[in-house]
């Protein structure tokens, strides 16, 4: 069980929260430029590092606001959490092997 | 053909628990390990919407007569209004008498926000007594420690599967637990099964 740190709300257990995939993935700047291709990437193309992953998290029993958390995906250990208008949080260069 | 119904249309409210009020008081517990289960029906709760740093916050925060909490956590009261913090723009007003939200209404004016009452949504169940910390625990994941919960904090949590708004009165402890009124009767009787451990004598 995880313990996730909402930034409104603070520590709480993973089951009051939702899971929302990869967070900083842009709207297309001009959606009607795309050819089918490049909308199949925008929509079901998402990446999966071994490793510090950013994804999107929202608190449904709490606040039921929206927020991004780094997720280490080898450890599960969650590194940092914060509010969707914050830059992604640089993290101190881990040791190890990844 | 339609049934015939007995019903006049001004028939008396029924309370979402209202079928179990027996039950609940019939499972109280006394003595030291003591705990006592009721539904308090038909409070009145208001949803309040707006942005905390606009100056509607400021006029609905004169109308209720107290400023409104920004934290989680945390609750305001005057007079008959209990403000809880549900989210950084999201606040529930409780209240025991019936709320004018044509005056919040009036409040919030052309700024961006809603007020809504929003009563028969949830219901409200108290729970109080020595041990009524020790029944939630059993479903609540939250600390609910003196040193960390007490009274006047209330959280939107589970308990149980349940969602809920939970909310402390005082040192009894009571606890004011409001769930939406679909999920009270689950609730009801999922506390009335962890009430009843306390009947027994205490197994070391």
């Amino acid at each position: 069980m995880l313990l996730i740190t909402c930034p409104w709300c603070g520590p709480r257990d993973e089951a009051e929260y939702h899971y929302g995939g990869q967070a900083h993935v842009p709207y297309p700047e001009r959606p009607a430029d795309l050819d089918d291709e490049q909308w199949a990437a925008y929509v079901f193309y998402r990446d999966n590092p071994k490793g510090p992953f950013a994804e999107r998290w929202t608190h449904s029993t709490g606040c039921r606001r929206w927020f991004n958390v780094l997720r280490d995906t080898v450890s599960y250990q969650v590194l940092a959490s914060y509010r969707l208008d914050a830059p992604r949080p640089e993290l101190p260069q881990a040791g190890g092997d990844r | 053909m339609a049934e015939p119904t007995d019903a006049s249309p001004v028939a008396p409210r029924t309370s979402p628990l209202a079928h179990l009020a027996d039950r609940m008081r019939a499972a109280a517990v006394t003595g030291a390990r003591g705990v006592t289960l009721a539904e308090r029906p038909f409070l009145t709760m208001v949803n309040l919407r707006l942005d905390l740093a606009s100056e509607a916050a400021d006029r609905v925060a004169k109308t209720l007569g107290t400023p409104l909490p920004r934290e989680c956590g945390h609750t305001t009261a005057a007079g008959p209004y209990t403000v809880v913090w549900l989210g950084p723009d999201e606040w529930l007003v409780l209240s025991e008498e019936p709320v004018d939200t044509v005056e919040l209404r009036q409040a919030l004016a052309e700024d961006p926000g809603s007020v809504v009452d929003v009563s028969a949504n949830r219901t409200t169940l108290e729970l109080s007594g020595p041990v009524a910390r020790q029944v939630l625990e059993k479903g609540c994941r939250l600390d609910l420690h003196p040193r960390v919960f007490g009274p006047g904090r209330a959280v939107s949590t589970t308990v149980g599967p349940v969602p809920v708004l939970l909310r402390q009165l005082d040192d009894a402890p009571t606890y004011r637990l409001l769930p939406r009124s679909s999920f009270a009767d689950y609730l009801a009787r999922w506390l009335i099964d962890a009430m009843s451990e306390y009947r027994g004598p205490e197994v070391p």
